[in-house]
């Protein structure tokens, strides 16, 4: 399926008119340069160190034409790493296709979608599947190939998705870190679609904004991207299985900004084989501008996720509330800073991180990030992290 | 000193005369909304616009950064512009892109886009007073200029880099400014803004903007190639030059919504 995708992209390409003159040509993109120092060797077998080192590469060539109303994005990217051998690996973040016209736009290729307003976890953002060797912040997404008609009325954006082909979520291999004592071996996958990794998703999303409310609904039906681990043994070598469920789910988010306020919802209701489930995160920011008479900002914020399943949910926040605060110093060098915790109210645990970042010169950031994880309570999933509390600077250089 | 009140007051009439205001004897404050009023008036009608931006960002101890904006403006009547900016340099929020329909009265309605996230996030306009792009232009100073969003004081008129200027003092209605007034050099026969002081919350002098290199566009509009701004306190500067200012493009509301934010480039 999707060879679907590629023959709708050269297709569209080659109905282009063939205009050499008018091609506009950008090459740009990054180097990623990683250390990480773990306060303790790991608690499980083949993780007996305590510093690694990373190095990943993404590049973006860009071309448009036909006055910009068609464009090609083709972004791979690469990463390389010191131990663990499943978070060396490529990807192709985005090869797509994009034509627009007065009021549509049709994107047709690889690409990633954000949908969601809160902060600590997103469950309305459910096209893409998570890179989750990339880091636990779940920002880093694989390529989805989709086709994607979006509308644009007078009474908002309606974006309709047909996503042929699944991704599965990537998992520290091995020798990695931040993972379970079982390693998730790959090859044992299971799904509920009978044409597993072939079975083509739909979604569809309206989306607005109405004076201070920015609001947005979708719907999907297909592989949920978050998988079901069940362990397995395999001629006496034990693992985890991934399992992932046929789903259909209806959500909604919306945020309302409102002076230095900023009110933010995501509700989802998902149907799987086993149970009908809702699921929530509702929180709030607010911003102090120019504190202390300076430039800086600082923004407080609460977030409580719940989930109906409970204990059970393969969510990070079933029942957990978040705390955070963000500074902004808005000076030259866009230093920023954020520090939140994640407290568990079934488990009575707590996660903690602090991330900065600061541009140096004119074309590198440098950002460090620490997590600190307080998991003594053995039932909580997040035990497996006990022993992975670490430090992480990162150097990207841009070009 | 009674002649030149009376100077002032006659010259005050002629300005009003000139800018066909209602009464002769009009307070300071009119005569101050006047020749706002003129201001606005002789700058409609320019549809919409697109212009490249370059900061140079200086610290005190002469350091330089370097900021590019390409942005696309829509004239929104009776309401405040729309505009789209996207960022090129530095080149870490290259393909980051500012959504903003400002108001004339009331709050802005603004969106944020992330590249590396994909993220559109709508962001609270409260802002005014922060720095753009740590930069010593702050959000307000680059905001379109709406009649509603201050109170007019007349104070004088005096020669400047343009000829004669009018000297206004301008008092932000709204609570959020960053500032208590500004005094504005406005040129008498064009009514193009040539210097514009900027005092804190603490009424002292913050910051000196002098602007430069007027060019006029369709036979109508002037717009300035450079422009200066110095703050006194931190002895930071940043200059900022205009690129290839075009009018009359064809753009409508339909280029200024979500979708064309997030394919911004």
């Amino acid at each position: 399926m999707k060879k679907m995708v590629y023959l709708a992209i050269s297709g569209g390409l080659l109905m282009q008119p063939a205009m050499a003159d008018d091609v506009f040509f950008e090459a740009s993109g990054k180097v990623s340069t990683e250390a990480t120092i773990y306060a303790h060797e790991g608690q499980f077998a083949n993780q007996d160190y305590r510093t690694n080192f990373s190095l990943a590469v993404e590049p973006e060539f860009y071309w448009d034409w036909n006055e910009q109303q068609d464009s090609l994005t083709f972004k791979p990217f690469f990463r390389k790493d010191q131990r663990d051998d499943a978070r060396t690996h490529a990807d192709i973040r985005e090869f797509n296709w994009v034509h627009f016209s007065d009021d549509w736009e049709l994107r047709t290729g690889i690409s990633r979608v954000f949908w969601g307003v809160t902060e600590f976890q997103n469950l309305v953002d459910v096209i893409n599947q998570k890179d989750a060797v990339e880091g636990l912040d779940k920002e880093h997404k694989l390529g989805q190939p989709m086709i994607n008609l979006s509308l644009v009325k007078d009474w908002g954006i309606v974006d309709v998705y047909v996503l042929p082909g699944f991704r599965q979520q990537t998992s520290p291999g091995v020798k990695g870190r931040l993972r379970a004592g079982l390693v998730i071996d790959a090859d044992t996958t299971t799904y509920d679609a009978t044409n597993k990794d072939q079975h083509i998703d739909l979604a569809a999303r309206w989306g607005h904004s109405i004076d201070a409310y920015d609001v947005g609904a979708h719907w999907y039906k297909g592989t949920d991207r978050t998988p079901l681990y069940l362990p397995i043994s395999d001629n006496g070598n034990n693992g985890l299985s991934a399992h992932y469920q046929a789903i259909e789910q209806v959500g909604l988010d919306v945020q309302a900004t409102i002076g230095s306020w900023l009110w933010k919802a995501e509700l989802i209701h998902q149907t799987n084989p086993v149970e009908d489930f809702w699921a929530s995160q509702l929180g709030a920011e607010y911003t102090f501008y120019g504190v202390q008479e300076s430039a800086a900002d600082l923004g407080v914020l609460l977030e409580y996720g719940k989930d109906q399943r409970g204990t059970r949910a393969n969510s990070v926040m079933q029942n957990d509330v978040g705390i955070g605060a963000r500074l902004d110093l808005n000076d030259t060098q866009s230093s920023s800073m954020f520090a939140g915790v994640i407290y568990d109210l079934d488990f009575h645990t707590s996660s903690a991180s602090v991330a900065g970042s600061r541009r140096l010169g004119e074309d590198q950031t440098l950002s460090i990030e620490m997590q600190v994880f307080a998991s003594e309570n053995s039932n909580d999933p997040a035990a497996i992290f006990a022993k992975d509390d670490y430090l992480k600077l990162t150097l990207d250089s841009y070009f | 000193m009674m002649i030149k009140q009376l100077t002032t007051a006659l010259i005050a009439g002629l300005v009003l005369a000139f800018s066909a205001a209602p009464s002769f004897a009009a307070s300071d404050e009119d005569k101050g909304l006047a020749i706002a009023q003129q201001m606005k008036t002789r700058d409609a009608g320019w549809v919409d616009m697109t212009a490249s931006m370059k900061m140079v960002l200086r610290n005190k101890n002469g350091q330089e950064s370097e900021r590019e904006i390409r942005m696309k403006v829509l004239e929104v009547a009776d309401d405040g512009d729309k505009s789209l900016s996207i960022f090129d340099r530095p080149r870490d929020v290259k393909g980051t892109a500012f959504l903003s329909f400002s108001h004339t009265s009331g709050a802005d309605d603004q969106w944020l886009y992330l590249p590396a996230l994909k993220r559109v996030k709508r962001i609270a306009s409260r802002n005014k007073s922060g720095p753009f792009m740590g930069s010593e232009f702050s959000f307000e100073d680059l905001a379109s200029f709406e009649i509603e969003k201050y109170s007019y004081k007349f104070i004088k008129e005096e020669a400047c880099a343009m000829g004669t200027c009018f000297v206004v003092e301008q008092y932000p209605t709204d609570k959020n400014s960053g500032y208590t007034k500004r005094i504005v050099w406005i040129d008498k026969t064009e009514y193009r803004m040539v210097k514009t002081a900027f005092y804190d919350r603490k009424n002292s002098l913050l910051k000196t903007l002098t602007t430069d290199d007027y060019q006029q566009y369709k036979g109508q509009f002037w717009r300035p190639s450079a422009m200066q701004m110095v703050n006194h306190q931190s002895k930071k500067s940043t200059d900022l030059t205009y690129d290839t200012y075009q009018f009359g493009n064809g753009l409508s509301a339909a280029d200024f919504n979500q979708n064309t934010l997030k394919r911004a480039r």
